[in-house]
């Protein structure tokens, strides 16, 4: 076993391993950690595959990001264990068929043709990963690319509109308003005579 | 000699190789960790009239290894309520990546431990995660003040950190590459061919989130002393303490040698362009005045200073104010240069990147 296929399976147990602890365990903040790692792992799968940019990238949004907004949230929430298991082998048919049709679905996108094409050679040392996703995203595919942006760009804005309201009741002063007080806005100096007794 | 001692080098097994530029790498840079926590206090003494530490050793030198030693030799207190797992790896999971992001950092030509062509994302990438310390510790100490101080510090990185990257992609679209020794060539010439003059704006959105970043004063509410006692470490005590301590440092240096990288010109000496050739070639002073790794860490201590200048100057930011700055404040000010950039780039304005 040379040392490439010792690092494979050593990340694919551990990205195995962790995507099962992550729908095993019953602490919220535990599952999502473990979906950390298991990112983690296959983002170290990514480099592997000469995919450094891609694989930095999944670290950095996923990693560095997302789940941080994620543990966010799970951290907050009160999550009563219990309350969630229950009704688990009411539902268990139901969430065997869906898992079946997964399985099903997958194995059809994987057997496709189309994806079943000659894995490519070892690229030369010098070949850059990022330069060659930059070369096709902004030549080849620069009008998808550029749709996908703005799709984003209004997702972010409708959920942020979505989410803001206006609380008339909380007590928020404007740190912009608050720094351009100036001294004749708060301090008066009035000039009195001394009163008599 | 020196030809024995690179045979001597050649024929060491790779990964032996690997490892002694890895012990070259941490072995100073936790030292430098150490006596700066000793700077630290004495800068600030010296600025609040003081004098700092004395008694340990001559002048007080011996005082970080007096301090680290005390710590190694504390109990570590596991609070009895607290996730015990994740309250031991919180501290791995905060030093870990402040010691690896150090592979990528070039020190002089070609003198760096990985040389990958995305180091620039990489950096980014693996300080994006060392938030996960910092989150763990304060959720898994199962402590209010902790766990603010831990939600306060990852709100303020994630927040920071986009400011950070738009800096960033200013550095990138004037050097044109990721790979931090290319970045650093880039800005070869004279000091006029630093990125500091073009990108003034972006040096300062990227010091000043670097600052946030690592959690220093003025930006430091995550400890607040005054609010939450010292925020998401307070439950801990110890070597685990001092491994918080051991990151908060090492990160600070990073910032520092990166703001140098990127917009100083690195190792690269300032004089380069403007003194004539013959200078150069003199026996000590040419050495001294020739780019090398030298220039790199004087400007990295000057930065350094810096973060403790800031420290013992300005007051603690309101928690509030540290998030319209962060939001409405720095990222405008990148977009904005980063769009004057590309305007520059479109017409081919000046020959500010030789």
């Amino acid at each position: 076993m040379s040392f490439e296929q010792f690092l494979f399976y050593f990340f694919s147990a551990i990205l195995v391993g962790s995507a099962v602890a992550m729908i095993t365990v019953r602490n919220p903040v535990h599952a999502a950690l473990f979906l950390v790692l298991a990112f983690f792992t296959s983002a170290a799968h990514w480099i592997m595959l000469e995919a450094e940019f891609l694989g930095i990238l999944l670290v950095l949004v996923y990693v560095g990001a997302v789940m941080v907004l994620f543990l966010f949230v799970v951290m907050m929430l009160d999550i009563n264990v219990a309350r969630v298991r229950e009704g688990f082998v009411r539902l268990l048919p139901v969430g065997l068929v869906v898992a079946v049709g997964m399985m099903v679905v997958m194995a059809m996108v994987v057997g496709a043709r189309v994806f079943q094409v000659e894995s490519p050679g070892r690229a030369d040392a010098d070949y850059s990963n990022t330069e060659a996703i930059g070369q096709l995203l902004y030549t080849e595919y620069v009008y998808p690319f550029e749709i996908a942006a703005v799709i984003l760009l209004v997702a972010i804005i409708a959920a942020i509109v979505l989410t803001l309201r206006r609380r008339p009741d909380s007590l928020y002063m404007d740190p912009a308003e608050q720094i351009k007080v100036q001294r004749k806005d708060r301090v008066r100096l009035i000039k009195m005579e001394a009163e008599k007794k | 000699m020196q030809q024995a001692m690179m045979e001597f080098w050649d024929g060491l097994p790779v990964i032996m190789q690997i490892m002694t530029k890895i012990m070259m790498i941490v072995g100073p840079l936790l030292l430098v960790v150490a006596y700066t926590t000793f700077a630290e206090r004495k800068v600030i003494g010296y600025m609040q009239v003081r004098v700092g530490p004395n008694r340990v050793g001559p002048r007080g030198w011996l005082q970080p290894i007096a301090d680290s030693l005390k710590l190694l030799l504390k109990e570590v207190i596991i609070p009895s309520n607290s996730d015990k797992y994740l309250f031991l790896i919180a501290p791995v999971l905060a030093i870990a990546p402040a010691l690896a992001v150090w592979a990528v950092i070039p020190f002089d030509d070609g003198m760096v431990l990985a040389d990958i062509n995305a180091g620039l994302l990489y950096l980014l990438a693996l300080s994006s995660v060392g938030v996960y310390g910092i989150i763990i510790a304060g959720w898994a100490s199962n402590s209010r003040y902790a766990l603010l101080g831990g939600m306060r510090s990852a709100a303020q990185i994630v927040s920071y950190e986009i400011a950070m990257g738009f800096a960033l992609v200013g550095v990138v679209m004037a050097a044109g590459s990721l790979n931090l020794g290319e970045i650093v060539m880039s800005q070869q010439g004279s000091v006029y061919h630093w990125f500091l003059l073009p990108l003034f704006p972006l040096f300062l959105v990227y010091l000043i989130s670097g600052v946030a970043e690592t959690n220093r004063a003025p930006f430091d509410v995550a400890e607040g002393e005054s609010e939450i006692v010292a925020g998401f470490h307070v439950e801990y005590s110890g070597m685990a303490f001092a491994i918080f301590f051991l990151a908060e440092y090492a990160n600070m240096i990073l910032i520092s040698a990166l703001t140098a990288l990127l917009f100083l010109g690195g190792w690269l000496s300032p004089f380069e362009g403007i003194l004539p050739e013959s200078a150069f070639a003199l026996p000590v002073i040419g050495w001294l005045l020739d780019s090398g790794i030298h220039w790199l860490l004087i400007k990295t201590a000057f930065f350094l200073f810096c973060f403790l200048w800031f420290r013992a100057t300005f007051p603690r930011y309101r928690y509030d104010h540290i998030m319209r700055l962060g939001w409405k404040v720095l990222i405008p000010v990148t977009i904005v240069w980063l769009f004057v950039l590309g305007v520059a780039f479109a017409l081919g304005i000046g020959p500010w990147f030789a």
